[in-house]
């Protein structure tokens, strides 16, 4: 009973912070997102904002556009990291830990602002290109920056999140996956073999859950889109920003409508995910 | 013959993967040095100290930005750790019922954006004077960094057994005694960890910033973010720069302090890249 007591207490001051600060603003973004906004005299109750949001154009070309940001950076981070890990995992581990870990510690900012001057007009890689005699001019070098394909954004993520995949994935390849293939390799089975009947089945599900995760955060993010992206469509945070800015206040309940539908979406994803590592844990 | 070839294979990799690695940081060297720098040119054909002496202009807004930066990174830090402690010491000593949900509970604000529920909470802040502060920034800090320093914890207090607090408690010493001298040395570097992570956290945080600090709370990112959007790559590379500089300090001091291990297999800073 004792015992009982004691974690209460114990828990208490982290569920506090959560509970208050995060709970309680998603509860305060629910309430504001029904119309109860009492500042401006708003007390009525409904689902307006939603029907706003959701019937708005805006909104749908911002929903594909964040799907296929977060998709694309997810698929493309995934293969990669994949690949890395299988090529990588007899290389040193402490200088592949540096290298890896460099990525996933630097600021999505100064990521951003790095591949911005690699990739743009007048970058690194257009003056690479100019000096190869490829382009005369910085305009005809492809706009990676603030267009149509989003692929400014797509690549800083892809260098952001390749690292983090692929320190899963070869956690779980120098774990019990070595073993297996080196069971199937005496046993005869070819490369290709080993790979798809053995190593993957071993590594899929920490695939899968990293994935997950870069896809939860991939959409649910805000500044490098921010930054690299077109005005218009905007992904979803960036549409909730730019609503919740807005000098007029009716726009906050639609502002707080998308807030809403960015943290389902995202709780989502958590849950499977969390799913997904509590049967890892026990497996 | 196999594993021979495996290796080399490996090296070439990793090589490739430095230089993908590195390729971004190249033209912030450069630019930050740069004095003159059109475009076809590979190289810039003028070196200047424009940036440099932008980031130490005596009572520059970079000089105020950085304390700013720093006052609220070691708060937020120091802030965490202790709320986060107690929370691992809970999760990872104890076994319990309901623990799964409070896990899911704890890392929620990892997963789900703290975007929405900082625009959510920010009539509130208003209302009670937060809003516009560093207090306010530091509270709206705690949302993402908590969970870090509590799965940090969590796993470092799993680890260990508690035996050498039981004996100790035998031999006479009171619950605090028994923490203060047994428990705590032994977890401090795992403390420090999550410390360090609360604040790479709290550092890296820009939109969180704005929302609550609504331009009164100036910190690093801000200048960068506005230098980003204008048209002076010098400025802007200078300032990403020293806003790297902590991520890459603090990877130096993991690597050479840390147990080797530690940062390896799949752990380490790996949710980091999830929230800065």
């Amino acid at each position: 009973m004792g015992g009982r007591i004691k974690i209460a207490l114990l828990l208490t001051p982290a569920m506090l912070v959560i509970g208050v600060l995060f709970a309680g603003g998603l509860v305060s973004a629910v309430v504001q997102s029904l119309g109860y906004l009492p500042a401006i005299g708003q007390t009525e109750i409904s689902l307006d904002a939603y029907r706003e949001v959701l019937t708005g154009e805006d909104f749908l070309d911002s929903f594909l556009l964040t799907v296929y940001v977060a998709g694309a950076s997810t698929i493309i981070s995934t293969i990669l990291a994949v690949l890395a890990a299988l090529v990588l995992r007899r290389s040193s581990g402490r200088l592949s830990a540096i290298v890896f870990q460099l990525p996933i510690t630097i600021p999505h900012l100064v990521a951003a602002v790095g591949i911005a001057l690699v990739v743009s007009q007048t970058g690194l890689g257009a003056r690479l290109a100019a000096a190869l005699g490829l382009i005369g001019e910085p305009k005809e070098f492809p706009a990676l920056l603030y267009d149509r394909y989003s692929v400014g954004i797509i690549l800083t993520y892809v260098w952001k999140e390749v690292p983090f995949v692929t320190l899963v994935v070869l956690a779980a390849l120098r774990g019990v996956a070595g073993e297996l293939e080196d069971v199937a390799r005496t046993l005869g089975a070819s490369a290709w073999q080993r790979f798809w009947y053995v190593v993957f089945p071993v590594i899929s599900p920490g695939i899968i859950a990293a994935s997950l995760i870069v896809f939860a955060f991939t959409f649910g993010a805000f500044e490098v889109p921010y930054l690299l992206g077109k005005s218009y469509p905007t992904i979803l945070p960036v549409m909730a920003y730019n609503e919740y800015r807005d000098i007029d206040l009716t726009a906050r309940p639609a502002a707080m409508a998308i807030n809403v539908l960015i943290a389902l979406t995202t709780a989502v994803f958590a849950a499977l995910y969390l799913r997904l590592a509590r049967n890892l844990g026990r497996g | 013959m196999g594993k021979g070839a495996g290796t080399k294979r490996s090296n070439v990799g990793l090589l490739i993967v430095t230089a993908l690695v590195t390729l971004p940081f190249v033209p912030l060297f450069l630019w930050a040095f740069a004095g003159e720098w059109r475009f076809p040119d590979l190289l810039p054909t003028e070196w200047s100290p424009r940036g440099i002496s932008y980031l130490l202009e005596p009572g520059g807004r970079v000089l105020g930005a950085t304390i700013n930066s720093l006052l609220i990174g070691v708060s937020v830090a120091v802030a965490s750790v202790v709320v986060g402690m107690p929370a691992g010491m809970a999760l990872g000593g104890y076994e319990w019922r309901m623990k799964g949900a409070v896990i899911f509970v704890i890392l929620l604000p990892i997963l789900v954006p703290p975007l929405a529920s900082t625009m959510g909470i920010h009539l509130t802040f208003i209302r009670l004077g937060l809003a516009d502060t560093m207090l306010g920034v530091f509270l709206v800090h705690l949302v993402p960094t908590v969970p870090y320093t509590a799965i940090i914890l969590t796993s470092i207090f799993a680890e260990r057994t508690g035996e050498l607090e039981e004996t100790a408690r035998t031999l006479g010493a009171g619950p605090w005694q028994a923490f203060r001298y047994v428990t705590l040395p032994e977890v401090a570097p795992g403390v420090a960890v999550a410390g360090l992570f609360a604040f790479l956290i709290s550092w890296g945080q820009y939109i969180l910033t704005l929302l609550i600090g609504g331009g009164n709370v100036v910190t690093l990112p801000m200048l960068l973010f506005s230098a980003a959007s204008g048209n002076d790559p010098v400025v802007t590379s200078a300032l990403a720069i020293v806003f790297a500089l902590p991520a890459v300090l603090a990877l130096v001091v993991a690597l050479r302090y840390l147990k080797p291990g530690t940062l390896d297999e799949g752990r380490g800073f790996v949710g980091l890249g999830k929230v800065s």
